[in-house]
């Protein structure tokens, strides 16, 4: 009833969770504070634990220590009032493929005891945001994959959650479905719903979450603003691929006499044929590319890249991390 | 539209912890669900169809070849009457042989994490199944009475006795369904459940007094014959229907199985379905 523990807005509050899954902790005392109203990403790789901590906060699984609460409901001593403040949506489509879009929507909205009248408007009026309309009545399972993962998200939004957990929203999608997911989130966050989203992708967190959480063997090992995260990490890279190869290490002692270099010394790579120019700003990076042009360099590709998630936790923990196939891991992830 | 919705959203409002849901809220989630299920069935007649072939084809097969030398003085119509009280038991276990499947389609998928994050019971899912599945019996014994009247079987006026055996095998079959359900939760695959039932119920069917009067078996079978709840189920509908033989004692024992079989399995199948889920 309280809005949160300590007074503050916090729409998800976390202290010391603990899931173990026999032998292995999947979360290993893990606090977490997300503001309301914010977008909150959790990145970590492949049983990270992510999986398990949203399930937690979403009531399906009971941890084994520590308190979360999520809207101020505890998870564990309030579920069923918690149930009416959020929404989930998996990895996986949860949606009934055999039912259509639109029975999908009214079921859901009957669950969350709305009226007949208001969980078929409700329904109706979700499938016209998602763009659904024409497909309403179409069972899922005829729907593209984006679509289907709108229909998800249309499930989730029904009950106007206040929190909505985002569990690895665009694993598995194409590039332009990726998009009008981000596009939705965003569409939400502005509407007031906060979102917590865990994802393996630097690039999604960059595109949607203001703070950052990064996870990796159930604990957590950094937090903080995405900017904060990516000065530590290190941010952008410039790839430039000169179309005379021979030319790279001309290019690489002209960027190093001037002052477009930058803090961080740029370095060539002679196998691959590029140029790597780790960039600190957008004025940093136009400095780049007119010194290019001042110079009459002929380019065969300019680029830039986010850091990886390996370089990330390279960055973060100062050692390779235990990659995404290692098998103890992987089970815990699907153990949840 | 896009504008429309940016201006109006509301701050959301504050959370009250309401508790529990009420027995009217169950109500009317397993309303939802139920709606749900027979959606579902109504979009795979094929499954119908599965339910009511074996019984039909049983039907037809035991009257037409065999009712003339089982029937008593060669009489086929009067091993109609005979036959189709204790079919309607035979058809509610094949209906109830099918109701793991549906639910293990439901664990394998992300729906249930859909509906356990819903503030929800969760035995309403399995209380909404067995609904919509003793709607699709009620469904089966109509046809295939339908069918027994086209072949000879005579009602001779008993329809308030026939009403009675139907709605006592609906009884007994809610509680093959519980049994079908947990083995359902307990079983990896649709496969092997499908498979291990098959085995396990011809000798149960076939070893009872559905096509044959138990009196006729040697002594070891009509031993087992005597005691198999399918036995009490057929003799119970078929004294009802055609008013011979005793009815007290046979729709006692058809009870205390229904109740008994449900009273044990039902709170099982919940407990795992929370456990598996």
């Amino acid at each position: 009833m309280t809005r949160t523990t300590n007074g503050s807005d916090l729409a998800v509050d976390v202290h010391g969770l603990v899931k173990h899954f026999g032998e292995t902790r999947a979360l290993d005392g893990v606090d977490l504070a997300v503001a309301e109203g914010t977008v909150h990403g959790v990145l970590g790789p492949n049983g990270a634990g992510k999986t398990t901590l949203v399930r937690c906060l979403a009531t399906l699984l009971v941890p084994d220590a520590g308190r979360a609460s999520v809207a101020g409901l505890d998870v564990v001593r309030q579920p069923a009032s918690l149930r009416r403040a959020i929404g989930l949506t998996g990895q996986y489509a949860s949606v009934d493929e055999k039912i259509s879009g639109w029975e999908n929507l009214y079921l859901i909205g009957r669950l969350l005891d709305l009226s007949r009248a208001d969980a078929r408007s409700r329904a109706d009026a979700l499938l016209e945001r998602f763009s659904l309309t024409e497909a309403a009545h179409r069972p899922p399972r005829t729907y593209s994959g984006g679509m289907r993962r709108r229909l998800d998200l249309a499930a989730s939004m029904i009950g106007r959650p206040r929190v909505l957990f985002l569990d690895e929203p665009t694993t598995g999608l194409d590039p332009r479905t990726r998009n009008e997911v981000w596009a939705e989130v965003r569409r939400l966050t502005r509407e007031g719903t906060t979102v917590l989203l865990t994802t393996q992708y630097m690039e999604e967190a960059e595109h949607l979450a203001g703070a950052l959480t990064v996870v990796d063997r159930g604990r957590v090992i950094a937090e903080g603003t995405v900017d904060g995260l990516k000065a530590r990490v290190g941010g952008r890279t410039l790839e430039i691929r000169p179309a005379d190869p021979g030319e790279l290490h001309r290019l690489l002692g002209a960027l190093a006499q001037s002052r477009a270099a930058g803090p961080a010394a740029p370095r060539a790579d002679v196998a691959e044929g590029v140029v790597h120019v780790p960039v600190v700003s957008d004025a940093h990076l136009t400095d780049v590319v007119r010194l290019l042009a001042e110079r009459g360099f002929a380019l065969a590709g300019v680029g830039t890249h986010l850091p990886s998630l390996d370089e990330v936790f390279l960055a973060l923990t100062g050692e390779r991390t235990a990659p995404a196939d290692t098998t103890a891991p992987a089970t815990e992830e699907a153990a949840a | 539209m896009t504008t429309a919705t940016a201006t109006r959203s509301p701050a959301p409002a504050p959370v009250r912890d309401v508790g529990a849901p009420t027995p009217r809220d169950h109500l009317r989630h397993v309303g939802a669900l139920v709606r749900r299920q027979a959606l579902q069935a109504k979009g795979d007649p094929q499954s119908m169809m599965d339910a009511l072939l074996m019984p039909i084809v049983f039907t037809l097969l035991f009257v037409y070849v065999f009712g003339g030398a089982i029937g008593a003085d060669g009489d086929r119509d009067r091993y109609t009457d005979y036959l189709m009280p204790g079919m309607m038991a035979m058809t509610s276990i094949g209906i109830a042989m099918a109701v793991g499947t549906g639910l293990n389609e439901d664990l394998r998928t992300g729906v249930m994490d859909r509906f356990r994050a819903l503030p929800i019971a969760r035995s309403s899912v399995l209380v909404a199944k067995v609904v919509v599945e003793l709607g699709r019996m009620l469904v089966a014994f109509a046809v295939l009475l339908l069918v027994g009247l086209a072949v000879g079987m005579d009602v001779d006026g008993r329809w308030a006795e026939l009403g009675a055996a139907v709605a006592l095998t609906a009884l007994f079959g809610t509680s093959l369904l519980w049994i079908f359900m947990l083995l359902g939760l307990l079983l990896k695959s649709a496969q092997a459940i499908q498979g291990a039932s098959f085995l396990a119920l011809m000798p149960l069917q076939f070893g009872s007094s559905i096509f044959v009067p138990v009196e006729t078996m040697p002594g070891w079978l009509e031993a087992f014959a005597s005691v198999n709840p399918l036995s009490h189920a057929a003799d119970a509908a078929r004294g009802l229907m055609i008013g011979q033989g005793p009815v007290a004692q046979p729709v006692l024992w058809t009870l205390v199985w229904a109740v008994g079989l449900t009273a044990v399995t039902a709170p099982l199948a919940v407990r795992t379905f929370r456990r598996r889920t």
